[in-house]
């Protein structure tokens, strides 16, 4: 998860936040860590990128980013098999 | 009232005709523009369909009488322009104060995005003449220049409110007594920056758009210009007939929400409507057409209904999006709408929204699925809602 | 009109450090001195914003926080380039990626409003909201639609700018049009250089217009006036001599002149020839050398004529008989955008 909070910071570009700012179950949206439906367009082609998972579409990402913790989860679900 | 602004020609290329009458023959029969890219390069082809004008760039060079080199937004713009400029032929036109105003958000970029592949692998490479348009501002030159306008010329770039904005700036212009004359409305070419931009938002429907659906998916993006010949008062005198259609209403306001989205509650859509009708004096319940914004995202139809919700309670009027013919044309739509709502207007049209299937659950309204004739249409209020809240409003009325 | 504050993000920072420039500096480009933007925009938003967005939002908040005045009733822009650098990254990953993989952030932020926009999501401002985008005009446009916005009397304070970037592909490009000089120079010396080709410049210059006096105010806007591809020499004296005339001011009335000469030998020789008729006799100087060549650099013009108006300090190096009252400030941008400010002290 730790690498996972590395490529969150690097692509949505938080300059002053470090991973260990980024709590597990921490709420990534809103009240959480404040992300909104930009950033969410963002960690679709991050998944993409780096996991090469691909998200049908972006309501999917409302469930799959709420924290670290559920996207860490839905890419190990998810790798391997995404290949369209 | 001595500062009315009267309309006195209009012109119009899109993907569903290259002038008026073949776009109201198109709107008419419900034959709409979308289809697969037939001159836009891009490997998104067989998955996206676009709204394309039907014309390659050499074919849309002898119809505007530019060089075939020059960037695809200038043809358009062209062709649009000078059917508006001799539609409404205006006497003595080159002894009165003339602007032209237009409007895109691109500017050149069809012909930068070549450029840029080759200045990509060395910077001494890509043809300069691909370039030298790149700016917003330069097919507005080389039309004014083409029209014989040099009083006044301007560029607005306000996303996809962007002609909205030029044409209720023109007519500020000649409210004040800057200009008589006032040529103004926007233009846009389909590039693939675009494209691919609205494609990393998610937001485009790979199949064909159904604005004010209950299962809308998105937008498709379109192409043309459409343009407005604005004059005053004193010169609309001068004309062998009074026109019929003035622009009685305007207004540009911020959602100041988010940089893309629209806030829930569509509060720039609403602010924008209700300023429209202020500045008119018109009632809500007088408004005979709405001309929807209606770009068939998720977003947008929701925030702009609820506005609409809030503004017409208990008196909806007739209303659709017609970028379910052309697409969403982007910095062009405010212009080419506005041509739609004019004509409207003149001929007592309304525009069926095409493919509209299913009422959205959260608005007791629906759009118009018919085309319709002989109407009575006094009033029409046409939308342009878009990226960085930019919303305007504007109103057409029958004197 | 009055000019209620100024502020501007230009290569030569504030005004202070503008009156004690002596030195000069050599190269190819003048590039912004840009402050911590942390002071001044909220930090969660900075993380998108491209550095001309930065420099625009930071302006402008500059200018606002001077007036007091954190509601203006309309923001108006100006920019020829638009936001030259995320519309580049977003270019360069298309053609590299070949159109997959991209991320919305440039995209989004690379529309010619972001600047408008993001001023107006700062301040929570859903007031009029406007940017012009006509090369040379793009700053006149704002500022003839910013006044006529207050002479139509239902806004009474309008936040205005211009604002354009120079990034190193755009040089690279502009360069390769033959706009910039090619041999070595310095910035004092640009105007000796008797050669084509000029300084790349940058800058984003915001300023509070107000219909009402405050008391405070840098400087009245007597009035302003564009003039596009004028056919001849003869036809730019005569627009000039109507401007004068229509304001009822000689040339003995205006105490300096704040004119365009960037440094091109042809550019400069339409001022040499006013020099001679039109403005004979009248103390001039120059600002190009500041803040380089660009197509909003009538901005920083403004800003300058602004700061000497209210300060009555000069430059150094010129020399008045009397503390100015009126400056004309006149710039043509490549022969085709002409334009005229006329100011007084309050």
């Amino acid at each position: 998860m730790a690498d996972l909070k590395k490529q969150i910071i690097a692509q949505l570009n938080l300059k002053d936040l470090k991973p260990e700012d980024i709590g597990d179950d921490q709420p990534l949206f809103v009240e959480g860590l404040g992300l909104d439906s930009i950033d969410a367009l963002e960690l679709i082609v991050l998944l993409q990128q780096e996991y090469k998972i691909k998200l049908a579409n972006a309501e999917e990402g409302q469930s799959v980013f709420r924290s670290v913790r559920t996207m860490a989860q839905y890419i190990t679900d998810h790798q391997g098999k995404a290949a369209e | 009232m001595s500062n009315r602004v009267y309309i006195t020609g209009v012109g119009i290329i899109s993907a569903i005709g290259n002038n008026v009458s073949e776009n109201l023959s198109a709107l008419e029969t419900g034959r709409a523009g979308m289809g697969e890219m037939n001159y836009l390069q891009s490997i998104h082809r067989e998955k996206i369909p676009v709204a394309e004008v039907k014309l390659d760039n050499e074919m849309l060079a002898v119809a505007s009488g530019l060089p075939a080199h020059f960037t695809r937004t200038a043809l358009l713009s062209a062709i649009a322009a000078q059917e508006a400029f001799s539609n409404a032929s205006i006497p003595g036109f080159t002894k009165l104060r003339s602007g032209f105003i237009s409007a895109n958000t691109v500017g050149g970029m069809d012909k930068t995005e070549n450029f840029f592949s080759d200045f990509l692998s060395k910077p001494a490479k890509g043809k300069l003449r691909n370039v030298v348009h790149h700016e917003c501002g330069a097919a507005t030159e080389i039309v004014a220049s083409l029209l014989g306008i040099k009083h006044h010329i301007a560029t607005i770039s306000t996303a996809c409110s962007s002609s909205a904005n030029a044409i209720f700036y023109g007519a500020r212009l000649i409210n004040q007594g800057m200009l008589d004359v006032v040529i103004a409305g926007g233009t846009d070419a389909l590039t693939k920056f675009t494209l691919n931009g609205f494609n990393t938002l998610m937001i485009l429907d790979n199949r064909y758009c159904q604005p004010f659906d209950e299962n809308r998916r998105g937008l498709n993006l379109g192409e043309g210009a459409g343009y407005i010949v604005m004059v005053s008062e004193k010169v609309a005198q001068t004309l062998p007939s009074i026109p019929v259609c003035t622009l009685s209403g305007y207004c540009n306001a911020n959602d100041a929400y988010h940089q893309t989205a629209s806030s829930p509650d569509g509060t720039g859509s609403y602010l924008a409507m209700k300023g429209a009708l202020e500045k008119s004096g018109i009632r809500a319940e007088e408004i005979d057409y709405i001309n929807l914004h209606g770009t068939g995202t998720q977003n947008n139809d929701i925030a702009e209904g609820t506005a609409i919700k809030l503004l017409f309670e208990g008196h909806y009027p007739p209303m659709s999006s017609t970028k379910s013919f052309t697409g969403h044309t982007l910095g062009a739509s405010g212009g080419v709408e506005a041509v739609y709502s004019v004509l409207s207007i003149q001929h007592g049209l309304i525009y069926p929204n095409l493919r509209f299937e299913t009422q959205m659950k959260e608005l007791p309204f629906t759009p118009v699925t018919t085309f319709k004739k002989n109407e009575a249409v006094q009033n029409v209020l046409s939308n342009s809602f878009g990226f960085g809240g930019n919303c305007s409003s504007l109103l057409f009325s029958k004197v | 009109m009055y000019l209620r504050a100024a502020a501007t993000i230009s290569p030569k920072g504030s005004f202070e450090q503008v009156l004690a420039t002596t030195a000069s500096v050599p190269g190819i480009r003048l590039a912004c001195a840009e402050p911590d933007y942390s002071k001044l925009i909220d930090t969660r938003m900075i993380r998108r914003m491209s550095r001309i967005v930065k420099m625009g939002v930071a302006a402008a908040l500059q200018c606002l926080n001077e007036a007091g005045e954190m509601m203006p009733d309309a923001i108006i822009a100006g920019t020829a380039y638009g936001c030259l650098g995320d519309t580049e990254v977003f270019l360069q990953k298309m053609v590299e990626n070949n159109e997959q993989l991209l991320t919305p952030t440039a995209f989004i932020q690379s529309t010619h409003n972001t600047v408008a926009a993001q001023i107006a999501l700062l301040l929570k401002c859903h007031n009029y909201n406007n940017t012009f985008v006509q090369g040379g005009f793009s700053f006149e446009n704002a500022m003839t639609d910013a006044l006529s916005l207050l002479k139509e009397g239902q806004v009474k304070t309008v936040l205005t700018g211009g604002i354009d970037e120079i990034t190193d592909t755009s040089h690279a490009i502009l360069k390769r049009f033959g706009l910039y000089k090619r041999e070595p120079f310095t910035t004092d010396n640009i105007f000796q250089s008797r050669t084509r080709g000029t300084i790349a410049g940058e800058g984003a210059t915001f300023f509070v217009l107000q219909s009402g006096v405050s008391g405070n105010d840098y400087a009245q806007l007597m009035e302003m006036e564009t003039f596009y591809k004028p056919a001849s020499l003869v036809e730019i004296e005569q627009h000039i001599s109507a401007f004068l005339k229509r304001q009822n001011i000689n040339r003995s009335d205006i105490d300096l002149i704040i004119s365009g000469e960037n440094g091109d030998m042809k550019n400069d020789e339409v001022y040499e020839k006013l020099y001679q008729s039109v403005f004979t006799g009248i103390a001039h100087t120059t600002f190009k050398h500041l803040c380089g060549e660009y197509p909003t650099a009538t901005a920083f013009a403004l800003w300058l004529a602004a700061n000497i108006l209210k300060s009555g300090k000069l430059p150094v190096g010129l020399l008045l008989k009397k503390k100015p009252s009126t400056v004309l400030v006149y710039n043509h941008y490549q022969f085709t955008y002409h334009s005229l400010y006329l100011l007084k002290a309050c």
